[in-house]
C-alpha cells in the first residue's frame, strides 16, 4: 500500500512539472505581452525602459532558461516573484488560499451531506414525491448559471429579506480573527471568538450554497443511479430474506456498494470547486484564490499564473489519490 | 413471532408447515396482467421434501418468491392463502414478516457469486440476522457462525469467516449461502436453483449437505429446479409446473418412472441419461408455453400436447386424483390410465466414421498459458495455465465430445483449434495443413470450413441485424454468393434445415426464443458448408425440451450432412447421447478418453468415475468428490487430480501419461481401474 502511494506521488510530481512545462510553452505563444500590461502605454513606448523592465524579469533571456530557472526555484519551494504585486508567489498564494480553501470545503460538505441522504432517499422511494423533489433539486442545481444564482441569492437574502450578511469573509469593520490557519471558522473556534466565528460562518452560508449548488444536483443524481443499481443487486434480496430491517439493508448492505462512483465524483468535485470558484468569489468580494487567478490572468502576470497552476494541479493529484486510497476502503477486491 | 408462538408450539408436531392454497401471482404490465402463478395449492409437512420442477417461465421462481413476500414491482400477489404453521403470511404486517424471513423460513438463491454482499466479511453476512432475530449474542453468534461454515464443508473456517466474499469460488459461496440460510434453525428452507451455477462435483457435494440438513435438523425443504434428477435426489415428492399451473404432484421416484401428465412426460423424456439405449433420439414436443397474458381456454398444455383429445380445448383440466397420493391436471389420465413410453425411434445409423489416413483436425501437445494481472504493482505476473499439452485427433465425420468442469480448459481448447486463440506451444493441422501460427490471412480461406456455435446464442447474434442479414453476410463476405438475391435464396434454405420459418427472416433476434436463437446459430455455423462445427456448451442455456429440440437437429444434420463435430459441455449425459468419442479434462489436460458409451458404462480413471456418478439422476450410488479443481495458477506436480483422488498413492506423485491400455481407450492414471463407484450401471 505504501509503495502504491509513493508511486503515485512521484507520478503526480511528474504531472505537474509536465502541467507547468506546457503553461510556460503557453505563456511564450499567447499574443499578449505583459509589458503593455504592465508599464501602460507611455512607458512602453520607450525603448529603453521596456528592455531594462524585461531584464529585470528575465523576459530577454530564451524560453529555455526561463525554464530552467523556474525548475530550479520550484525544487527548492520558490514559485518566483509576482510581477504585478512584486511579492514572492508563494506567499500570495499562501494568503488568498485560505479563503478559497474554508469556502470549498464548507461547499463541498454541504453538497454530500444533501446530496448523498437525498440521492438514497430517491432511490429508496422510488418514483414517491422525494425522488421527485430530488430530482427537481438537482435540475435546479446543475441548471442555474452561476452568476445569475448568485445574484439572485444575494438580492433575495442580503437585499430583500436582510438574513444573510453582505458579499465578503467578515463583517467590513470586524478585525478578521487571528490565527495559524487562515481559516476564519478554525482560528475563530481555537481563540474561543464566538462572535467572530459566527460572523464568519454566516458570510459562508451564501457564497457556500451558491457554489455548491452545481455539485450538490451531480451527487444526488450519481448517488441515486447507484442506490437504484445495488438495490437492485441479489445480495439485497439475500438481505430481505434474511429479515433484516430496512434500514439495515439500505445503509449497511446497499450504500457502500453504491458509494465508489459516488467517491469518484466526489472527489472531482473538490478539486472543481477549489479551483472553479471565480464567480462566485467574484459575486461575493471573496478573497480567494479564484480572484487571485482572475487578477494575474488580467494582468498577464505568468510566474503567478504559473505558480497556481502547480498548487491546482498539485490539489488534483492529492485529491485523485484520496479518491483512489478510499476504493481500497470501500471495496476488499480493490485491496491486495 | 413470538407472541403467536405458543398457540402453535404443540401443534406444530402434526401441523403442516406451508400450506399454500390457490395462490396467484400476476406482473402488471403496460398489456396487462401476466399471470405468473395461477392457482397453486401444496402442501409441505415438518420435515417434508417438495420439488418443483418447470421450465423457465413456467412460473416456479415467482412461486418461491411469493412464498417468501419477496416479490418485486410490478409482481403482485392476487389472490389465494399461504398458511406456514397455521399463520397467515400474506397477512403478516411488515414487522410480522421481517421477524418471520430469515429466522422460521429461510430462503437460498440460485447464483452464489451475486448472492453475498461484496463489502462485508462473510462472519457479518452468517451472524448478522441471528444477531437481529434474538437468538443469539453477538459472542454466540460468532462461534456459531463458525460451526455452521464448518458443518457446511468449509476447510479453515475461522479464517473463512474473517475473509470477503470474492476469495472463494462459486461452490464454497453456496455453501456459505446454506449456513446463512439455516443459521436461525428454520423450520422452512426454500432453495431457488441452487446449484444451477455450479460444477456437476460441486452440485453433488451441495446437494448431498441439503439433504443432510433435512435428515439431521429436520427442516423441511422446497427445491426449486429446472434439473428432475436434482430434485429426485433431495425431494421425495415433486410438483410439476406449466404456465403457472401445476399440472402433476407425486412422488419424485414415480414421476421420473411413470409420468402422468404429458408436459411432465416430455420433461422426463426429453432429458438424456447415462444408461439411455444408445444412438436414441430425444423426444421433443414442438412449440412454446402458452402466452401468460392470454392462456388457452381449455389445457394449457393442450397446442403442444401429443395425447391431445377433443374436450382438451375446451375445458380446463383441474388437477385430478389420478392415483393413491398423485394428483394430475389431464384429462386422458384423469381415470387412472400410464401414458405409452415414447416411440423408440429409428435406430440412428451405425455412428462410425470410416478410418482414414488423414484426420481433419489434429493437435499434439497443446499448450496455452495467459498471463493474467500483476500481483501488485511491481509483483510478478501471473499465468492462467489453461491448457497443458493436449493430443487429439478428429476423423471427417466423426463427434468428439470434451468434458470437465468449468476452468480445466474445455473451451479454450475450443478457441486454440479454431485459432481464435494462437497456442503457446504444440501444432494444430487442419486436413493435413499446419495452422498452428497461421495468419489472420492465411486462416481465411479456412474459416469457412470451420462453424462454431456458442452457448449464449443472443451474445453472438448482432441485435441490429434481422435472421436474414445475419445468415446473408458469411455468404457475401466470403463470395459463396454472388448476388443479394442469391444470397438470400441460400439464406431461406439454410432456415428451413435447421427448423426456422421462412417468414421469420426478417425479423431481428430478440423476437425469437432462446432455442429459435439457438437455431440461428447453427444455421449460421452450416452457412459456408463446414467440414468441422466446433460447437461450445450449445445447449447448456436451453430448457430441457429445448434443449432435446436442439440436439436432435444437430444429430439430423450431422447425418444429413455428414458434419464433424467437436463438442464441448459440462453436461455428461448430452455428450454421451451425442458423441462417438469422448476426453475428460481436468485441469488442461485430457485424463482419460475413448468411446462415448464405454467411458460412461465403464470409467477408469478416478476423475471420470466421480464425474459421472456425480450427476444427479434419481436412483443412483454416488461418490461425492470431495474439494475443488486446484487453482490454474500453480499446477500441482504430479499427477494433476492427486489432491482429490481417493485412491492416490506415492506413485502418484510422478505424472502419469496418457495411455493407451484397451484398443481406443486411453487413460492418464497409474492405477486405471482401481476406483469404481459402488453400484454402477453397466
Ligand atoms: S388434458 Fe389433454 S391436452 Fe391437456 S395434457 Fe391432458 S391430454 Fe394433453
Ligand atoms: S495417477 Fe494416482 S492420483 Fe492420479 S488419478 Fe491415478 S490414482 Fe489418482
Amino acid at each position: 500500500m505504501l509503495r502504491y502511494i509513493a508511486t503515485r506521488l512521484a507520478a503526480a510530481v511528474v504531472m505537474a512539472v509536465l502541467a507547468s512545462l506546457v503553461i510556460f510553452l503557453i505563456s511564450a505563444l499567447v499574443p499578449g505581452d505583459p509589458v503593455l500590461a504592465q508599464l501602460g502605454d507611455i512607458a512602453a513606448s520607450d525603448p529603453a525602459t521596456v528592455l531594462e523592465w524585461r531584464a529585470k524579469w528575465g523576459l530577454d533571456l530564451p524560453l529555455w532558461e526561463r525554464y530552467g530557472i523556474f525548475l530550479n526555484g520550484l525544487a527548492h519551494g520558490d514559485l518566483g516573484i509576482s510581477i504585478a504585486t512584486r511579492r514572492p508567489v508563494l506567499e500570495d498564494i499562501a494568503q488568498y488560499a485560505p479563503a478559497t480553501l474554508e469556502l470549498a470545503t464548507v461547499s463541498f460538505l454541504l453538497a454530500i451531506g444533501v446530496g448523498i441522504p437525498l440521492g438514497i432517499a430517491a432511490a429508496v422511494w422510488r418514483d414517491s414525491w422525494v425522488d421527485s423533489a430530488a430530482r427537481i433539486v438537482s435540475l435546479l442545481g446543475v441548471s442555474s448559471p452561476t452568476f445569475w444564482l448568485a445574484f439572485i441569492m444575494l438580492a433575495i437574502f442580503y437585499g430583500w429579506l436582510g438574513w444573510a450578511p453582505g458579499p465578503g469573509r467578515i463583517d467590513p469593520i470586524a478585525f478578521p480573527p487571528e490565527g495559524p490557519t487562515g481559516l476564519f471558522l478554525i482560528d475563530a473556534a481555537l481563540a474561543g471568538d464566538w462572535e467572530g466565528w459566527h460572523d464568519a460562518a454566516a458570510h459562508l452560508v451564501l457564497p457556500a450554497v451558491v457554489l455548491a449548488a452545481a455539485t450538490i444536483g451531480l451527487i444526488t443524481r450519481t448517488t441515486r443511479a447507484a442506490m437504484l443499481d445495488s438495490l437492485g443487486q441479489d445480495y439485497v434480496r439475500v438481505a430481505r430474506a434474511k429479515g433484516l430491517r430496512a434500514q439495515v439493508i439500505v445503509l449497511r448492505h446497499a450504500l457502500p456498494n453504491a458509494l465508489v462512483p459516488v467517491v469518484t465524483l466526489g472527489g472531482l468535485a473538490y478539486a472543481n470547486l477549489l479551483a472553479g470558484a471565480v464567480m462566485t468569489e467574484t459575486v461575493f468580494s471573496w478573497p480567494g484564490l479564484g480572484r487571485y487567478t482572475f487578477r494575474s490572468a488580467a494582468a498577464l502576470d505568468f510566474p503567478a499564473i504559473i505558480g497556481i497552476t502547480m498548487v491546482v494541479s498539485a490539489t488534483y493529484l492529492l485529491v485523485n489519490l484520496a479518491v483512489d486510497l478510499s476504493y481500497a476502503a470501500l471495496d476488499p477486491r480493490v485491496r491486495r | 413471532m413470538d407472541m403467536a408462538q405458543p398457540e402453535h408450539v404443540t401443534a406444530a408436531s402434526t401441523q403442516p408447515v406451508l400450506e399454500v392454497e390457490d395462490l396467484r401471482t400476476v406482473f402488471l404490465t403496460d398489456d396487462g396482467a401476466v399471470r405468473a402463478v395461477d392457482g397453486v395449492s401444496f402442501t409441505v409437512g415438518p420435515g417434508e421434501t417438495l420439488g418443483i420442477v418447470g421450465e423457465s417461465g413456467s412460473g416456479k421462481s415467482v412461486t418461491a418468491l411469493s412464498l417468501m413476500r419477496l416479490l418485486e414491482e410490478p409482481a403482485r400477489i392476487i389472490g389465494g392463502s399461504v398458511r406456514f404453521q397455521g399463520r397467515d403470511v400474506l397477512a403478516m404486517r411488515p414487522d410480522e414478516l421481517r421477524g418471520w424471513r430469515g429466522d422460521r423460513a429461510a430462503m437460498v438463491f440460485q447464483d452464489p457469486m451475486t448472492g453475498l454482499n461484496p463489502v462485508l466479511r462473510i462472519l457479518r453476512q452468517v451472524t448478522e440476522h441471528m444477531v437481529s432475530h434474538g437468538r443469539q449474542s453477538p459472542a454466540t453468534a460468532r462461534v456459531r457462525a463458525v460451526e455452521l461454515l464448518r458443518r457446511m464443508g468449509i476447510a479453515a473456517p475461522e479464517r473463512a469467516a474473517a475473509s470477503f466474499p470474492h476469495q472463494f469460488s462459486g461452490g464454497m459461496r453456496q455453501r456459505v449461502m446454506l449456513a446463512i440460510g439455516v443459521a436461525n434453525d428454520p423450520v422452512l428452507l426454500i432453495a431457488d436453483e441452487p446449484t444451477t451455477a455450479l460444477d456437476v462435483t460441486i452440485q453433488a457435494q451441495i446437494l448431498d449437505l441439503l439433504r443432510s440438513l433435512n435428515e439431521e435438523f429436520g427442516t423441511a425443504i422446497v427445491l426449486i429446479s429446472h434439473d428432475l434428477g436434482v430434485i429426485g435426489t433431495v425431494c421425495r415428492r415433486v410438483a410439476v409446473m406449466y404456465a403457472g399451473e401445476i399440472v402433476e404432484e407425486a412422488a419424485t421416484e414415480a414421476v421420473l418412472t411413470d409420468p402422468r401428465h404429458p408436459y411432465a412426460w416430455a420433461l422426463v423424456n426429453a432429458v438424456p441419461r447415462l444408461d439411455s439405449p444408445a444412438g436414441a433420439r430425444l423426444t421433443s414436443i414442438e412449440g412454446a408455453p402458452p402466452n401468460a397474458l392470454d392462456p388457452p381456454p381449455g389445457c394449457r398444455f393442450a397446442p403442444r400436447c401429443p395425447f391431445k383429445i377433443a374436450r382438451c380445448d375446451t375445458d380446463h383440466p383441474p388437477l385430478m386424483e389420478v392415483a393413491p397420493g398423485r394428483r394430475a391436471r389431464c384429462w386422458v389420465t384423469a381415470d387412472g390410465r400410464r401414458l405409452p413410453a415414447p416411440p423408440i425411434p429409428a435406430q440412428a445409423a451405425p455412428r462410425s466414421a470410416a478410418p482414414e489416413e488423414r484426420p481433419l483436425l489434429e493437435a499434439e501437445g497443446l499448450v496455452k498459458h495467459f498471463a493474467v494481472g500483476r500481483d501488485g504493482f511491481f509483483g510478478a505476473s501471473r499465468i492462467v495455465h489453461a491448457v497443458n499439452g493436449v493430443d487429439l485427433r478428429l476423423r471427417r465425420g466423426e463427434a468428439l465430445g470434451i468434458v470437465g468442469e468449468s476452468g480445466c480448459g474445455k473451451s479454450t481448447l475450443a478457441r486454440l483449434v479454431t485459432r481464435l486463440h494462437e497456442p503457446t506451444a504444440g501444432r494444430i493441422r487442419f486436413e493435413g495443413q499446419d495452422i498452428t501460427h497461421a495468419s489472420p490471412a492465411e486462416m481465411r480461406p479456412l474459416r469457412p470450413r470451420m462453424g462454431m456455435v456458442f452457448q449464449d446464442p443472443y451474445a453472438s447474434l448482432n441485435p441490429r441485424m434481422t435472421v436474414a442479414d445475419a445468415l446473408a453476410e458469411p455468404l457475401l463476405a466470403h463470395r459463396r454468393a454472388a448476388t443479394r438475391a442469391e444470397a438470400r435464396e441460400r439464406v431461406l434454405k439454410l432456415m428451413a434445415t435447421v427448423g426456422l420459418k421462412p417468414e421469420w427472416a426478417s425479423r431481428f433476434p430478440h423476437e425469437f426464443s432462446g432455442g429459435q436463437r439457438q437455431r440461428i446459430s447453427i444455421a449460421r455455423s452450416l452457412a459456408l458448408q463446414p467440414d468441422l462445427v466446433v460447437a461450445d456448451e450449445p445447449v447448456s442455456a436451453l430448457d430441457v425440451n429445448v434443449q432435446a429440440q436442439v440436439l436432435n437437429l444437430m444429430l439430423e444434420l450431422r447425418e444429413r450432412l455428414g458434419l464433424s463435430y467437436l463438442f464441448i459441455a459440462h453436461d455428461l449425459a448430452v455428450v454421451r447421447a451425442f458423441c462417438d468419442r469422448v476426453a475428460v479434462m481436468y485441469l488442461g489436460r485430457i485424463v482419460e478418453q475413448g468411446p462415448a458409451l464405454d467411458i460412461f458404462a465403464q470409467p477408469l480413471h478416478p476423475y471420470t468415475v466421480a464425474l459421472t456418478s456425480a450427476v444427479p439422476e434419481a436412483g443412483r450410488e454416488r461418490v461425492i468428490l470431495g474439494g475443488e479443481p486446484p487453482s490454474t495458477l500453480s499446477l500441482p506436480t504430479g499427477c494433476a487430480f492427486r489432491g482429490r483422488c481417493p485412491v492416490a498413492r506415492p506413485a502418484c506423485e510422478v505424472p502419469p501419461p496418457l495411455a493407451e491400455i484397451a484398443p481406443g481407450r486411453l487413460v492418464a492414471c497409474h492405477f486405471p481401474g482401481s476406483f469404481s463407484r459402488p453400484g454402477h450401471l453397466s
